[in-house]
Parts: C-alpha cells; sequence; structure tokens
C-alpha cells in the first residue's frame, strides 16, 4: 500500500502506517467452563438482539463528495472531511438521509421529524477525527418491526431503533514487509454512509435470529436503500446474545459478539456463545459483560479484555450538524415512492398467482427474481407454470452456468412463449426441456428453435394413424397379445410411435389412437 | 513610502489608482516592516513573500488594463496561523503541526483573495488560539506595540499587533470566547466577531465548533465593515453558516445614530473592573449620547455564570476537536513509541502545550459518563439563559455598550501561573460568544500609561450593520482617541 502522501497530491506529512501496538486487541478467556451440551442448553432460554450495520446506496460519503466505491487502490477515496484534516467540516449527504428514511419506512419504524448527529469519542488509528459522527439520543427512526417464520410459526421481532452514522477506514494488519512493527490503514471506506439497526431483545434462537437478517436485508435491498452485499461489508452484524433459566422473566448478562460477517457464522457463533454461557452457569459461574470476537476459524467466540476496550465514547452532540429535519411532506414523499416489499410481494403472489407461500417466498428471494417471474406470468398468463419453470430449470440451470437472474440469456418473455406452446400443446414437457436448454445456451427463441430443428409435436391424426397402421402391420405378435388380453404391450406400441417421430407424437393423442386401432 | 503604516483600504485604492504606489510596492513595504521587527515583535509565524508578491503583481496587471478589481484589491493582509492557506504553513502556534503546510484554503481566505486582498504572512497566537495573552504560542510571544513588555492579548494576538503596528491595514482573526476583540483592545485596533454562522468556519481549525468564529481586524471601522463583507455569507462547506444576505456594509454605513437606543449592562460595571477602564467606557457611552443615542440601563442577570458555562463547553467540544492530532497521520508523532498506545501518548505529550492539554483533560471530564449531566448539560442550560437575557435585553435597545477587559493589556509573564484569574478576565466577552451574537472592539482612549482600552459594541443576531454605524459614529466623532 503506498503512502497516504503519494495518493494525494498537496496533502502533505502523511504517516503511511502506525505503531502495532500489540496491546490493543488482547485476546484471552477469563472463565473456561466449556461448552455445554444439549440437555443442559435446553435448561436456559436464548435472549438475542441483532445490531446490524447497512451501508446505504449513495455515489458520495455521508458527509462529503468523495465515492465510496468497493475495491480500489487504497486511500484514493479520500478528501480534507474524510481524512479529518485540520478546518475541515462535514456536510451532511441528503441522498443518504433519504435512502435511510426509506430503510426506516420499510422497516415499518416510525421516522422522527428532529433527530441530532453526536459525536461518538474513542482513537483509532481507522478514525481519522478521534470520532465517529453518529446519532445517540436523537436517533433518525424509532419503534419498528419486521416478522420471521420459523419452523411453520410467525414471530414480530421489534426494532428499537434506526441511526445514521459514517463508516470507519479498515486497519490492515498483515501483508506487508514490516508488519510485524506496523499496521496500516486505508481510508477509501471511512466516512461511507452507514444505518444502524438495533433490534429488540425478541429474538430467542439461533435460528430466528438468520430469519430475522435474512428478512431483514431482504426488506432493506427491495426499498434501494442498499444492496447488503455481505461481501462488500455492505451489511454487517453484532449479536447481543445472554441465557436465563427458562420461565425467568429477568434478562441475564449479555455478551456482544463483533467481527460476524456471514449470517451462517452468526449462528455459529451465537450457538457457541449459549453453550459457553450455559456451562459456565451450570458451573456456578457468571456471565461477564464483555465484547467478544468470533474466531471463524475456530467457530468459537473469545472476550476482547484489555483497557482500550474499557469505553466511555463521551457523547455530544456534534456541533458542526445542525439538527436533522425530516419534514413530514419529505417523507410522504420517499413513502409514495417506496417500491413493494417482500412481504406485500409474497402476499400478493399468494393471491394473485395462486402460488403457495413456499413459492411465493422462493420467488420474492431477490428482486429480480420476483420481477422475472411477474413478467413471464404475465406474459404466459399460466402463472403456476411460470414459477414451476422458473424456480426449476431456470433457476437451476442459472445456478450451474454461476449466472444470476438479472444475467439469464432467456429473457422472461421468451420463457413465457415457451410456457405457451407447453399449454398449446405444441411441445411436450420433454421437448420444452431440451428447447430451453438451447435457449439457454444460444439465446435463441423457443419458436426458432422449434421451427429450425422441426421439434412441433406431432397432433395430425392422419399422420400418427399411418405410423399406427405401419406399426401393427410389422408387430402382428404383439398386436395378437394385446387382443389377447395382455393390455400392457401397448407401451411396446407407444414407443414404436415415439421412436418413429423422434419423440414428437403427441403422447395423449397417440395412445388414444393406438387403442381405437387396437380395440378395433 | 512614509505613510504605508497609516494606509486604509480606501487610500490604497486611491493611491493604486492614482499610482502612487503599486500593490506589489505595498506587500514589499509590508514584508519590509513586518520582517524587520519580527525578531522583536514577534507578531508573524511565518511569511509568503513570493505568493504575496505573485497575487499583488496579479493586481498590478489587472489595474494595468483597466479590469475590474476587488474591494480588497492590493491590500497586505495578515491571517491568524489557525486560518488554512493553501501551500503556507499552518502551525496553530503548535509543535503538534509546527510543519504541517495547509492543503486547501479556507472559504474565508478564498473569499478575501477573490477580493484582490494579498496575504503577506501568518500570524502568532496562542496554542489552537487558546488563551488570552498570546504566551500560550509554542514558539514566541508577541509583543504589544503600545508597550513591547506587555501582551498583545489573545489569541489573535499577532494578528491584532499586525494592524497595530501598521504591517498590514487589515488581518484576520478569530474569536472563540473574545480573542479578536480583547486583543483589539489590548492593541488598541478595531476587532469584530461577526454573529455565529455569519461568516464560514471551513478552513478554520477548530477550538469549540459551537463558537468559533473568523473576524476582521483594522485600524477604522470602516475597513473592518469592508473586510467582513467580503468574507460573509453561507457557504455549502459549512452546515452551520447562515444563509442570511450579507450585506455590502461598508457601503451602507452612516455616521448617524440618532435614536438608537445603547443598553449599558449593569453587571458589566460591577466589582472587578479597573476604574480607569471604567471610566473611559464611561466617558465612550457619554459620547455615544451626544451623537443622539438614547443611554438605557438593561440587565444581563445570568453573567456571573458565563465564565463556569463557557469554559465547560468549550473545553468539552475542544477535547474531541483536538482528538485528530493523534501522531497516525500529519500531526506530529513521537519517534519513541513502540505501541499504539504508546504514540497516542508520547505524540499528544510531545505535540501539545500546558493550557490545551489543560482543556483537553477539563473537557474529557466534562464530558465523561456520570458528569455529562452535571458539567455539560448544566453549561447548555447557562448557555441558553445567557442567550435569553440578551433577547430580553434586545427587545429594549439596538445594542450594548460596556466593556471588553476588566484591565488594559497586562505585563509578559505577569498572569501566566494564574488560569483561572485569566478565565475570569474573559467575562466580557465570553457572554456574547456563549449567545451568538455579534461583538466589536473599538479604541476608546488610552489608560495613564498609555495603554489602549477598547469598548465593545453589541448587537442582535446579524445586527452588523448598527454595530458599524455605532462604532464608525463614534470614531468619526473622535471616541477613538477618548
Amino acid at each position: 500500500m503506498p503512502p497516504l502522501a503519494n495518493r494525494s497530491a498537496g496533502k502533505p506529512c502523511y504517516n503511511s502506517s502506525f505503531p502495532l501496538g500489540r496491546a490493543v486487541c488482547k485476546l484471552m478467556s477469563i472463565v473456561d467452563a466449556g461448552l455445554a451440551d444439549a440437555a443442559t442448553i435446553a435448561k436456559y432460554e436464548p435472549v438475542i438482539g441483532l445490531e446490524v450495520h447497512v451501508q446505504l446506496k449513495t455515489n458520495t460519503k455521508i458527509f462529503s463528495a468523495s465515492s465510496h466505491e468497493f475495491g480500489n487502490a487504497p486511500n484514493t477515496q479520500t478528501d480534507p472531511v474524510v481524512l479529518g484534516l485540520p478546518g475541515a467540516l462535514p456536510v451532511l449527504n441528503r441522498k443518504a438521509v433519504a435512502l435511510a428514511v426509506r430503510a426506516s419506512l420499510a422497516l415499518d419504524c416510525r421516522v422522527n421529524r428532529y433527530s441530532q448527529f453526536a459525536r461518538k469519542n474513542y482513537f483509532y488509528p481507522d478514525l481519522p477525527k478521534g470520532y465517529q459522527i453518529s446519532q445517540y439520543d436523537k436517533p433518525l427512526a424509532e419503534r419498528g418491526l419486521l416478522d420471521i417464520d420459523v419452523n411453520g410459526t410467525r414471530k414480530r421481532i421489534g426494532i428499537t431503533r434506526l441511526h445514521m452514522e459514517e463508516d470507519a477506514g479498515k486497519t490492515v494488519h498483515d501483508g506487508f514487509s514490516d508488519s510485524q512493527r506496523y499496521s496500516y490503514v486505508d481510508l477509501n471506506r471511512a466516512g461511507a454512509p452507514l444505518c444502524e439497526i438495533v433490534s429488540e431483545p425478541d429474538i430467542r434462537s439461533s435460528e430466528e435470529a438468520v430469519a430475522y437478517l435474512n428478512e431483514l436485508k431482504l426488506i432493506v435491498q427491495f426499498s434501494g436503500a442498499s444492496d447488503c452485499d455481505m461481501e462488500k461489508g455492505q451489511l454487517r452484524c453484532d449479536a447481543n446474545v445472554s441465557i436465563r433459566p427458562r420461565g425467568q422473566k429477568e434478562f441475564g448478562t449479555r455478551c456482544e459478539i463483533k467481527n460476524v460477517n456471514s449470517f451462517r457464522y452468526v449462528k455459529q457463533a451465537i450457538e457457541y456463545e449459549i453453550a459457553r454461557q450455559a456451562a459456565l452457569l451450570e458451573a456456578g459461574g457468571t456471565v461477564i459483560q464483555e465484547t467478544r470476537l468470533f474466531n471463524t476459524a475456530t467457530g468459537a467466540t473469545a472476550g476482547m479484555r484489555g483497557k482500550e476496550e474499557a469505553h466511555d465514547y463521551r457523547y455530544f452532540p456534534e456541533p458542526d450538524l445542525p439538527p436533522l429535519i425530516v419534514s413530514d411532506a419529505w417523507q410522504q414523499e420517499i413513502r409514495g415512492a417506496m417500491p413493494e416489499l417482500p412481504p406485500a410481494k409474497r402476499r400478493r403472489f399468494v393471491a394473485e398467482y395462486g402460488l403457495s407461500e413456499y413459492d411465493a417466498r422462493v420467488l420474492t428471494l431477490t428482486k429480480a427474481a420476483a420481477d422475472y417471474f411477474e413478467a413471464a406470468a404475465q406474459a404466459s398468463s399460466r402463472p403456476k407454470t411460470a414459477a414451476n419453470w422458473v424456480q426449476g430449470e431456470l433457476m437451476g440451470a442459472l445456478n450451474a452456468a454461476g449466472k444470476k437472474i438479472e444475467d439469464s440469456p432467456i429473457a422472461a418473455e421468451e420463457l413465457a412463449a415457451l410456457i405457451k406452446l407447453i399449454h398449446d400443446g405444441s411441445l411436450s414437457g420433454k421437448l420444452a426441456k431440451e428447447v430451453f436448454a438451447k435457449m439457454f445456451a444460444g439465446g435463441k427463441s423457443a419458436a426458432e428453435i422449434v421451427a429450425a430443428e422441426g421439434l412441433q409435436q406431432i397432433s395430425d391424426t392422419g399422420e400418427l394413424e399411418a405410423i399406427i397402421a405401419d406399426l401393427l402391420a410389422k408387430s402382428p405378435q404383439q398386436v395378437a397379445q394385446y387382443r389377447g388380453g395382455k393390455t400392457g404391450v401397448i407401451g411396446f406400441f407407444v414407443g414404436g410411435v415415439m421412436r418413429a417421430t423422434r419423440g414428437q407424437a403427441n403422447p395423449k393423442l397417440v395412445n388414444e389412437l393406438l387403442k381405437k386401432a387396437l380395440d378395433g | 513610502m512614509d505613510n504605508y503604516r497609516e494606509l486604509t483600504i480606501d487610500s490604497i485604492r486611491e493611491g493604486l489608482k492614482n499610482k502612487r504606489f503599486s500593490a506589489r510596492e505595498l506587500a514589499q513595504e509590508g514584508l519590509r516592516t513586518a520582517r524587520a521587527e519580527n525578531a522583536s515583535s514577534g507578531v508573524f509565524l511565518s511569511f509568503c513573500e513570493e505568493k504575496a508578491l505573485r497575487d499583488a503583481g496579479a493586481v498590478d496587471r489587472k489595474l494595468a488594463v483597466g479590469e475590474e478589481v476587488g474591494a480588497l484589491a492590493g491590500v497586505p493582509t495578515a491571517v491568524k496561523d489557525v486560518i488554512m492557506t493553501e501551500g503556507l504553513k499552518t502551525t496553530c502556534a503548535s509543535r503538534m503541526l509546527e510543519n504541517y503546510v495547509a492543503s486547501y484554503s479556507a472559504t474565508a481566505v478564498k473569499a478575501i483573495e477573490a477580493a484582490g486582498a494579498v496575504i503577506v504572512g501568518k500570524t502568532n497566537c496562542d496554542e489552537f488560539a487558546m488563551g488570552s495573552s498570546n504566551e500560550n504560542s509554542a514558539f514566541y510571544p508577541v509583543r504589544n506595540p503600545a508597550a513591547p513588555d506587555r501582551v498583545p492579548g489573545g489569541s489573535s494576538g499577532g494578528s491584532a499587533a499586525a494592524v497595530a503596528a501598521g504591517h498590514t491595514p487589515i488581518a484576520l482573526g478569530s474569536d472563540t470566547g473574545g480573542s479578536i476583540r480583547q486583543p483589539a483592545s489590548f492593541c488598541g485596533t478595531v476587532g469584530v466577531m461577526p454573529t455565529y454562522g455569519r461568516v464560514s468556519r471551513f478552513g478554520l481549525v477548530a477550538f469549540a465548533s459551537s463558537l468559533d468564529h473568523i473576524g476582521p481586524f483594522s485600524r477604522t471601522v470602516k475597513d473592518s465593515a469592508t473586510l467582513l463583507g467580503a468574507i460573509a455569507g453561507r457557504d455549502p462547506n459549512d452546515s452551520t453558516s447562515a444563509a442570511v444576505p450579507a450585506p455590502d456594509y461598508a457601503a451602507a454605513l452612516q455616521a448617524d445614530v440618532a435614536g438608537l437606543r445603547v443598553g449599558v449592562p449593569k453587571e458589566y460595571f460591577a466589582e472587578g473592573l479597573q476604574a480607569e477602564v471604567g471610566a473611559k467606557i464611561e466617558a465612550g457611552i457619554e459620547k455615544l449620547q451626544s451623537l443622539g443615542c438614547e443611554i438605557v440601563a438593561v440587565s444581563l442577570p445570568h453573567t456571573e455564570y458565563a465564565v463556569a458555562g463557557y469554559y465547560l463547553i468549550c473545553t468539552a467540544e475542544a477535547s474531541s476537536n483536538l482528538a485528530r492530532y493523534d501522531g497516525a497521520r500529519y500531526s506530529r508523532r513521537s519517534e519513541r513509541s513502540e505501541t499504539l498506545a504508546d504514540m497516542y501518548r508520547n505524540s499528544r505529550a510531545e505535540g501539545f502545550g500546558a493550557e490545551v492539554t489543560r482543556r483537553i483533560i477539563l473537557g474529557t471530564y466534562v464530558l465523561s459518563a456520570g458528569y455529562y449531566d452535571a458539567y455539560y448539560r448544566k453549561a447548555q442550560q447557562v448557555r441558553a439563559l445567557i442567550a435569553r437575557d440578551f433577547a430580553s435585553a434586545f427587545e429594549k435597545v439596538d445594542a450594548i455598550v460596556g466593556p471588553v477587559s476588566p484591565f488594559p493589556a497586562f505585563k509578559i509573564g505577569e498572569k501566566a501561573g494564574d488560569p483561572l484569574q485569566m478565565y475570569l478576565a474573559d467575562i466580557y466577552t465570553i457572554t456574547a460568544s456563549l449567545a451568538g451574537i455579534a461583538g466589536m472592539s473599538v479604541p476608546c482612549g488610552k489608560s495613564s500609561e498609555g495603554l489602549p482600552i477598547g469598548m465593545q459594541i453589541l448587537t442582535n443576531h446579524f445586527r452588523e450593520q448598527t454595530m458599524f454605524n455605532l462604532g464608525h459614529s463614534f470614531e468619526q466623532a473622535g471616541g477613538f482617541c477618548g
């Protein structure tokens, strides 16, 4: 990573690195009672609250005009505000507010007309100003909710608050020749706009936690507030976990688990933490309120200890920014432009297209899939067939090809054309799959492929009758068997007709005509 | 150029027009006088001769071809070293930023440059603008041009002294709790703290964000009006700058102030005010009365809480604003650090002076869990009460007049050992800072020892015009000479 100074002309005297200070994150376990077994765990009820950071989909940072695009050369997306240069001042990005309001409304939060930014003070090299501009006692939005389905049961999870804040930069501890002594900082991400969504402690299992995260991610994605691409760090999660003996009203002492960046790890981390705390309580110990890090390699959590962690953030209102006012009119405008969200879309797919709950859920996993399905359903007027084809053949082929539905080589209207050919009897299901494969590979329409390869289903009675007559004449032995009562040999004749027509004969018609000819 | 030290913006405009001198000659003369005396005066921390001559040359070329020039064309200007000037060192008079070169210019600097001002150097001040005597500069103190054994006041002591000594006719300073008005009073110049939000703070190194202002120094009221006119206005880079139209104060200047109601707060003439200062202010008030102003007794009952409230708020904000000087990027880094915690500790211990350190510690304490309500929140309540005091006073009067400082310039070293006494002396200036209103110091005579004494004129939010009119008529009537 080049030194900051070389990256931004005219910005003098940058130090590119800082002493590593291994003392920052000393990992150690205080008391270790191991992990509890299933029977012990069952005696306790977990209480879980989640804090989710979502990066808002803006072009520029929350308080300045630099881009926060992912994956660019380190320290190329900076300016006096991002670098925390003396005299620089933040200016709030209006689009970021609009997107945060969108996310708030999508999560059924009440948007506060008046909210305020506050400074969260702490020292770390990836935090250039020595404070993070966040919101504290007057957040943007409060009291939201979200429904999850786990094991066929619907459950409502409360959302305490949604507030806006700036992201920090990234500290890189490894990969440099002097990594033993120094760490490096990349400030491209510093100042990226985030909203933090804090749930009520309503979650009671790791499954519920994952269901909550999936639903939250889906709703925020559909709202357009964020792409929630976890690989780019656009959605990050901290989990607060405590347990209490079943039946007890009071909450136990909670631990906050940080550094969990996939839903699978959230599940693992929560389960580990439940088992750890259960073992601890069972052994007569007490849970210490602390921040713990999840280790993806071991699947375990470990306490972060060190005096740097005894934080007093000394929050106070940010004097550089006036209070944030979201007028009713603006809120209404954002609400009016809100796209249909997954819960409503699912309900509508069930009601309007007669889909099962399951199909409706699968088809609303991404906005692109839902849009694709709906276009195919409408163009074909066969929503159930469209649902089956989208979920089955199309998703399968896309997965195999490593493609997203947005990049499907078959447009929804073309799939609809194929579905129509099936329903009007022009193509058998089996042939349709062949045609689909060719469409997927070649980008030609169903009609073109059918015409080019002469794949139309033969439903011409006269043509089929001639083939049948010929077959019967060549197979006197089987005819005799059939007429002697062994009607099962009809399969032999069906196969013969299909072979003769290269599979294009309409099977239903073949059966009818065969019976007519044989039964005479 | 024999009258260089008496030049004003108007006389410079006239002289350039009549080709009595060129902008280049003005810049050279300003640099010459300032440089020649700097070893003893300590007024400047750095000079920018190359840039000054380049900028002056540009003004001369424009004049030569008859091109339109700005209101400050060719005017040598000094800028306090807490204001960003692209390509020039901006040290905040601190070891922490000893070698820091600004990568961008403050909005106010861009504005004066656009108006044709020629910046000749950066002026000394108290470190990070924290202090009332300029003794907190990490480099050297400034001597008062009126009495070299005395302080020029602070924190903008260098800017006040530059103008008082005649190195530049105008200067930019910054005022958080009196840092323009008090040194103006000590040095015998005009010094203006505009309404909070009147001038962009973008590029002003933050000390206490909710209290910081950039403002002018000059020898005449009209020059301050011209300079403020050039820097006032909404700035998209400063969310706290106000979208209130900025009038041309100098053009609108009126010497007729008859009928204006001038309030005199009884709390400003109580115990602690040196008799000689009180007498000069009272004479000044009589002068205003003789100009037709109606003098009205007013009360600002919460004044006694102002010092405590101010020092809680400004230190709290400072503790956060100065966190960025951590040794990680552009600020001084201690070389004797093996761990991150050491780097922070050593860099800050080496980089910050005693007063800055004291304020960071106090501010950190004020914001700490368990103390916030007792200190910071309480201080905000005091602030609201003081603002209310002024609001009700301004229902009755157009302006408020009183002292700037309880005493004239004191001797270097005289009060350095007693920070609390220094804080208490800010009483008359910090009230206006807390209320966010406009304030100005104008000279109103000298003490028996020949030390300048300043009179403070305060007006309500965005009523700078009234303030300038009062100051201007006072000046025209000979009030500056007492």
